[in-house]
């Protein structure tokens, strides 16, 4: 019994949506537009998020070690440091490393590449690179640092300096900068879920508007409400299934000339120092399209289900 | 099988659509209600079904109080009731074998119930022929022959035919009253309302004179007076 009730339900709904092509066809629109728009707040907010995260990741603090320090002393050092919560990671860079790194960056300088050789020792100290897992926690690390004041074998500190104070106006703006526009972000996110939400109920309730003596009719032949209503919520299921369908489509497309567009903007060249400016939509689309899809499509069949569901309501009351 | 109590309805601009009705239809009866338009003739077939509420007294369906019953009971109700409008009110976007098949779904019966029912009560209203037609493709009479094909098809223990004959020529009207004299030959209870003298004439049987909110004439075998 439920089941034949079921295959009914659900076959005039699907009979109703060829049949009212043109309402139908006004709702998907309708619905495509507001799903889109939940797809470019999607991308928006995976582009901010890669770019804070690469911003984030260019912020960090640099401890530099006197000339005498010892690595296993050192060592010790980021062993400890890296015990602690707030950081990241940390890398150790030896003076040889640094050196190294030095002669390839200006190897092509022989003004540079002459005073280098005059001075005959390595002058360039070994130093610790350490990130924090948020940018407000850099000055946490920096006092852990300065009350921990590490000394050698014989009682020297092994810690000429800390970079801290040099980067701490950039870190602190950045700490308030980007807790801003995270919160911002979901504000937006917020008015424009609404906004779609709202717009879509409208549009299917006048659809169901459009159908109110047809309800009523079969309310007085002694249809329960649930076998009013469900074609209904059937047909309202279809339009968010086809538009979520055709969004994910419109999303594809929109990350290709997305990133072609971002290309042209910034020049190749700059794309190319930036890695994240490369293909960042439609990498992040393929990565995280089980997730939109979900998304997308959960949003469109509850949306076009529920408005349904919900607009009927009012009509039943014969 | 159906009484009327000191029926009243007091609409919220205070006019006054029933005015203490009191009357009873027994099985098999063909009761024809008259008056003219606003005599309240449409309240009381809404009233019936529990279209809308009554603003004092009871309506009862044998031995059910119309207006205590809960949305199952109600749906129960209306499936033992056949109604037929003056605006036919088919379902726009279902053929006419939709439309009947319709009722029948609602009322839970089975696919080949269905499949052999519908063609069956088309035949009775002769209309076999537009079984796969849309409601906007069939004339005035044609459409009421369906929605009396779609009150009927349930078998239901009573047919209220509320101004059936309203929008319909005089060919289409009597051959609408053949068809509801027909069924009431079959056992089924039928009330029908109409200002039409030549409808009234027609049916013969009980007549109910309405004016004004309030039962004038209860003839046994009536006929137009007004």
């Amino acid at each position: 019994m439920i089941i034949t009730k079921l295959k009914r339900i659900t076959r005039t709904g699907f009979i109703n949506f060829w049949r009212n092509g043109f309402l139908s066809f006004a709702a998907i629109v309708v619905i495509t537009l507001s799903l889109s728009s939940l797809g470019g707040l999607i991308f928006a907010s995976a582009f901010a998020r890669s770019m804070l995260s690469e911003v984030k990741d260019k912020v960090d603090i640099n401890v530099y070690f006197t000339l005498s320090a010892q690595e296993p002393d050192i060592l010790s050092l980021q062993k400890d440091i890296n015990i602690l919560p707030q950081v990241a990671s940390t890398s150790y860079v030896s003076s040889d490393q640094a050196l190294v790194g030095f002669k390839m960056r200006w190897r092509d300088n022989t003004l540079i590449m002459q005073g280098l050789d005059e001075i005959g020792t390595n002058p360039f100290p070994a130093s610790l690179n350490i990130k924090a897992k948020d940018p407000g926690q850099y000055g946490s690390i920096a006092s852990f640092l300065d009350n921990k004041n590490p000394i050698d074998a014989s009682g020297v500190p092994i810690i000429d300096k800390v970079n801290y104070a040099e980067n701490k106006i950039i870190i602190d703006r950045l700490s308030s900068i980007i807790p801003t526009v995270e919160k911002s972000g979901s504000v937006i996110a917020i008015i424009f879920v609404l906004v779609a939400m709202i717009v879509v109920f409208n549009t299917i309730r006048l659809i169901i508007y459009a159908a109110r003596d047809e309800i009523s009719v079969m309310k007085l032949v002694g249809a329960s409400n649930t076998f009013v209503r469900g074609p209904f919520v059937v047909s309202g299921i279809m339009y968010g299934f086809i538009s979520g369908i055709i969004t994910l489509i419109v999303m594809a497309v929109g990350a290709y000339w997305g990133d072609t567009l971002i290309l042209k903007l910034a020049g190749v060249d700059v794309a190319a120092n930036f890695q994240l400016m490369v293909n960042v939509f439609s990498t992040y689309f393929a990565k995280n399209f089980g997730q939109i899809f979900s998304i997308i499509m959960l949003s469109g069949v509850v949306l076009g289900g529920l408005s349904s569901y919900i607009a009927a309501r009012r009509y039943l009351k014969v | 099988m159906i009484y009327y109590d000191k029926v009243s309805k007091i609409y919220p601009d205070k006019s006054v659509a029933l005015d203490g009705i009191s009357f009873g239809v027994e099985p098999k009866e063909f009761v024809t209600i008259v008056g003219h338009s606003g005599a309240g003739k449409t309240t009381l077939m809404k009233l019936l079904i529990a279209e809308d509420k009554p603003t004092g007294g009871t309506i009862s369906f044998e031995s059910l109080n119309v207006n205590k019953l809960n949305k199952k009971q109600l749906n129960k109700l209306r499936r033992r009731v056949g109604m037929v409008f003056q605006d036919f009110r088919l379902i726009p976007n279902k053929t006419v074998y939709e439309n009947i098949a319709f009722a029948m779904e609602a009322s839970g019966r089975s696919d080949s119930q269905i499949s052999a029912d519908v063609p069956h009560v088309l035949e009775l209203v002769d209309l076999s022929h537009k079984i796969w037609s849309f409601p906007k493709e069939l004339s005035g009479g044609e459409s009421q022959r369906v929605a009396i094909a779609r009150a009927i098809v349930n078998n239901p223990e009573i047919i209220i035919a509320d101004e059936p004959t309203g929008n319909l020529d005089p060919a289409n009207t009597f051959e609408v009253i053949r068809i509801l004299k027909k069924i009431n030959e079959l056992g089924t209870t039928v009330l029908l309302t109409t200002h039409n003298k030549g409808v009234v004439d027609a049916v013969g049987g009980r007549v109910i004179t309405m004016e004004k909110g309030k039962i004038v004439r209860d003839d046994k075998s009536g006929k137009y007076i007004l």
